[in-house]
């Protein structure tokens, strides 16, 4: 029962803070010869797998560290050109690790940005008169829950779909933002928070809502 | 209890059916922008959970919920979508979606001779038959207007 990280956009669909809680590590390491049976591709600036889905490695994992070193981007620690360097078969065995990319800031920016659009079209398209965006959206994986204040500020969290107890967790996140950013006279509305205080209360709101399972109120 | 509409769409992203039962609220655009709003939206919606999402996914998007009403999604491998809006006391409407597939959509239209795959879906049968389905559902009663 896991809650794996929390958003804050303000009123115009910016990212204003970002925490990750916890991030499974579902990576896979294994040594492969020439020459190799998965088919790789560029995308977004990485190289993923496209076809040839076997033992842990599935489509759309990236391919994290060649022989140990972290690549950077589309190319190998050394600088080489990732694609080229598995083509060559001198560079075998060759110890590839795969496993599911890390969002970088800015795709986490746009991705809260794309949220909150879409949070705006839940509402146009209801059947229902009066209807808010989307409150809460479901996955398999996981649940994202949103909180929108009367000023246009959301809060998003992402937890496992059993975690119980997020609504209250939502409603502390927005009193812990109201006393340790607002009130903070060195804070800018609708900024980036760098409240350090902000970041202690909200890791402890959150370990709270965890081992509880769920969230009382009041406290 | 209510379901409110119905949409089904192809894997190019055209409407092929769509119907109402107790909607309320119209969106205030034509019906073809709605359609295409609707897709948009579910496009955009399972791109961002893909990138989101902490762990691999199996079925993905599964539903998401306003203030007011509940979404259900479900896509068939060949990229047919199927859309429903009831209100919030239903929560798990993929069972459904996914009869409406196989026993209403694959029974009616893909083994309909005269169906075009890829059009508008105009078989009689099919929407009388999938009007009584949802009339008969349990979650399904007729609010007075």
């Amino acid at each position: 029962m896991v809650i794996f990280s929390v958003y804050v956009v303000n009123k115009a669909g910016g990212l204003i803070y970002q925490y990750d809680n916890f991030v499974p590590k579902a990576e896979v390491e294994k040594t492969f010869s020439h020459p190799l049976d998965l088919v790789l591709k560029h995308h977004d600036e990485k190289v993923v797998v496209s076809f040839g889905q076997r033992d842990g490695i599935r489509v759309g994992h990236a391919v994290l560290s060649i022989n140990g070193l972290d690549v950077c981007g589309k190319n190998t620690a050394d600088g080489k050109d990732i694609l080229e360097y598995l083509k060559d078969s001198s560079n075998y065995p060759v110890s590839i690790r795969f496993g599911r990319a890390r969002l970088s800031s800015n795709e986490k920016l746009m991705l809260a940005s794309m949220f909150h659009s879409l949070f705006a079209i839940g509402s146009q398209l209801s059947p229902e008169v009066g209807s808010s965006g989307i409150e809460m959206l479901e996955t398999d994986v996981f649940k994202l829950h949103c909180f929108q204040t009367l000023t246009g500020i959301k809060f998003i969290v992402l937890a496992d779909p059993r975690q119980s107890g997020i609504d209250a967790l939502l409603r502390k996140i927005y009193e812990i933002y109201s006393d340790f950013a607002l009130k903070n006279p060195f804070y800018s509305l609708e900024m980036p928070i760098r409240c350090e205080l902000f970041d202690q209360n909200l890791k402890s709101a959150l370990e709270i809502a965890e081992k509880a399972g769920n969230f009382g109120a009041g406290s | 209890m209510t379901v409110h509409n119905l949409y089904i769409f192809d894997r190019n992203g055209n409407c092929l059916y769509y119907n109402e039962w107790n909607r309320k609220k119209q969106a205030g655009i034509s019906k073809d922008e709605e359609y295409k709003l609707m897709y948009g939206m579910l496009f955009s919606i399972r791109s961002f959970v893909s990138k989101m999402s902490p762990l691999d996914m199996k079925d993905g998007f599964l539903s998401f919920q306003t203030s007011k009403y509940r979404l259900h999604y479900y896509e068939t491998p060949s990229g047919l979508k199927f859309v429903m809006n009831t209100d919030l006391s239903v929560s798990n409407a993929r069972e459904t979606l996914q009869h409406i597939y196989s026993n209403l959509y694959v029974e009616y239209i893909v083994k309909n001779p005269v169906c075009v795959l890829g059009q508008t879906l105009d078989s009689e049968l099919f929407s009388s038959r999938l009007d009584a389905f949802i009339r008969a559902l349990p979650f399904y009663s007729p609010r007075a207007a």
